[in-house]
């Protein structure tokens, strides 16, 4: 579905991203995971359209898309959530979902139609508030109900769980699921790792702007390169001799 | 049906105004009927200029301070295509239409191609409308600064008439189908674009909206109402010259009535404009009670004063104020 090539990204004399290549199975959730400042979003604004790769290609559906604009992606089938949620203030929540809907619904009734559709199925309830109005967790709901209305077939989601309490991230996995038992291929950044083990089939690790890993999460969490990225030189070192010692 | 109810309304009261024009003539309010239906159709043209700024400005969040560029495009084709090329007037209304279409499609493409936005959009626009300004100042074509007469010829076939309603009801004709129209954006996919393009660019552009076109759209509509305004003016006042076509007050105007009114909503530019000329109008009567003379520029005042307040007590325009008593 997805195939990432050789992807680098520079900004200035900063690496934000170097030399990537990743591959995204049909159908599947993968995760990309990372310590902060690694170029995760770098990676997905790329895959995105909103940066230009200095270097590299990115092949949706075995397409090169590289520098593609956004607007041409998400019609071609690829949507994506911000980590900072950036809702439509002026328009009410059931407004802002129908943005995404009328990609594929021109027709007001229909957009909507689709819009309630999706609100129901990530949760949102009271269509006709204001997004303004919306709380923390509301706001990433609405977030992913409105790149779900666009109908994508790959959906990028940069961190839709950080800032929510345990309980509101147990109401949400299921909905990360229900999206994908749709046919919809989900490339998640994620930090909160319980999330990622029980929902990713495959895993990434990026660090400085560079693969360090990929596999299972029970690979990659066990891979002594991602405990070192994660808590730094010698980490896994010292917890593999408390292991042998405890 | 709701949606469409209250622009009935607003149109139906508006048109009750003949009915209440002996009572305010006679109140001592105006000096004449002449004087009122002279104000009232001035309010409804700047009203209709607003329209057309409020469209991109309000609810597309694209700030110009140059509709002037418009207007003036309007009102000098009806002038000269009359003038000049003995076009009939009404059909001089229609290339008017266009011509400001093509002409705001034109700056639109040059500003968002070049990705301005807010101030910087603003000051090309300004730059534009006073090159036109200084051009029409000049060129033989538009009669230069002695301006253009439209010869008088009070005729329906010639777009002159000689009732003074008559005139009037033309003016609220096209406001109310401009309302119309405004409803009709809100409603529909367009109009949804434009407030998520105003509200946040990228977010609208990763759900596919392809945010030069929904611009460009706006600017192109935008400009096409507000000149339309501007052949009205031609075609009442039968005078224009390069000040009050391509000139800032218009682009003023243009602005704040929307603002002042309630800025991307449907009645936000008519209530403006009643608004600020009424109270434009009202400060020139009082000087002139008080001091016996008239003080040039005193609406400007008001209007600066007008700004200041709304920014400070009420964003959401006189509009704004009446939806919160309302509640
Ligand atoms: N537009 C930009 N211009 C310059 N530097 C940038 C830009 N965008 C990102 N960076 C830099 O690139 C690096 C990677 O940033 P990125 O946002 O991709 O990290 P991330 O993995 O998403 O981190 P986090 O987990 O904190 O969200 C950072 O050092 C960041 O400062
Ligand atoms: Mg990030």
């Amino acid at each position: 579905m997805l195939n990432v090539e050789g992807v680098t990204k520079r900004f200035g004399g900063l690496v934000a991203v170097s030399d990537v290549s990743m591959t995204v199975a049909k159908g599947s959730i993968s995760g990309l995971i990372g310590p902060n400042g690694a170029g995760k979003t770098t990676l997905f604004t790329m895959i995105s359209g909103f940066e230009r790769p200095t270097a590299g290609r990115v092949l949706f559906e075995g397409d090169d898309v590289t520098g593609r604009p956004p607007e041409a992606l998400a019609l071609l089938g690829i949507a994506r959530t911000f980590q900072i949620v950036q809702p439509f203030a002026g328009l009410t929540v059931r407004e802002n979902v129908a943005v995404g809907a009328y990609l594929r619904h021109p027709r007001r009734e229909e957009a909507f139609a689709r819009a309630e559709e999706v609100a129901s199925l990530v949760g949102l309830a009271d269509l006709d508030r204001p997004a303004s109005a919306l709380t923390v967790a509301g706001r990433k709901r609405l977030e992913l109900a409105r790149a779900l209305a666009t109908d994508p077939k790959l959906l990028l989601l940069d961190e839709v769980l950080a800032g929510l309490n345990p309980s509101e991230i147990r109401d949400i996995v299921p909905v990360i699921h229900a999206i994908r038992d749709q046919g919809v291929t989900i490339l998640m950044i994620e930090h909160v790792m319980q999330a990622v083990m029980s929902l990713c089939e495959r895993v990434h690790v990026i660090a400085n702007g560079r693969t360090i890993a990929a596999g299972t999460p029970a690979e990659v969490v066990s891979d002594p390169q991602v405990v070192e990225a994660y808590l730094g030189q010698g980490a896994a070192g010292r917890l593999a001799g408390r292991a042998v010692h405890g | 049906m709701t949606a469409y109810r209250s622009i009935l309304l607003v149109v139906l009261g508006l048109a009750a105004l003949p009915l209440a024009a002996p009572a305010l003539v006679g109140a001592g309010i105006f000096a004449g009927a002449n004087t009122l239906y002279n104000l009232m159709v001035f309010v409804l043209i700047i009203a209709l200029a607003a329209q057309g700024w409020n469209l991109a400005g309000g609810y597309g969040g694209q700030f110009s301070f140059g509709h002037a560029a418009f207007f003036g495009t309007g009102a000098y084709a009806q002038a000269i295509l009359q003038t000049r090329y003995g076009i009939n007037p009404w059909a001089a209304l229609v290339a008017a239409v266009a011509l400001g279409a093509l002409v705001g499609a034109v700056i639109g493409f040059l500003a968002f191609r070049a990705r301005l936005r807010g101030s910087y959009f603003a000051l090309v626009t300004l730059a534009f409308a006073e090159v036109f300004r200084i051009l029409a100042n000049a060129a033989p074509i538009t009669g230069g600064a002695a301006g253009t007469l439209v010869p008088l010829d009070v005729r329906w076939a010639n777009l002159q008439f000689a009732s003074r309603e008559a005139f009037y009801y033309l003016a609220l004709a096209f406001v109310a189908l401009v309302l119309l129209l405004n409803r009709l954006v809100e409603r529909s996919r367009f109009g949804t674009y434009l407030v998520a393009v105003r509200e946040n660019e990228d977010a609208a552009r990763a759900l596919g909206v392809d945010t030069l076109q929904v611009k460009l759209k706006a600017i192109t509509l935008s400009a096409a109402i507000t000149a339309l305004a501007g052949a009205l003016y031609t075609q009442k006042f039968l005078y224009v010259d390069a000040n009050i076509a391509y000139g800032a007050w218009i682009s003023i105007e243009a602005l704040l009535a929307p603002i002042v009114g309630g800025i991307g909503t449907v009645f936000g530019p008519l209530v403006g404009a009643l608004t600020l000329i009424g109270l434009g109008e009202a400060a020139k009567v009082a000087i002139h009670a008080l001091f016996g003379s008239a003080i040039p520029g005193v609406d400007l005042v008001v209007y600066g004063v007008l700004l200041i307040l709304v920014i400070a007590f009420a964003p959401r325009g006189v509009i704004g104020l009446l939806d919160r008593r309302a509640r």
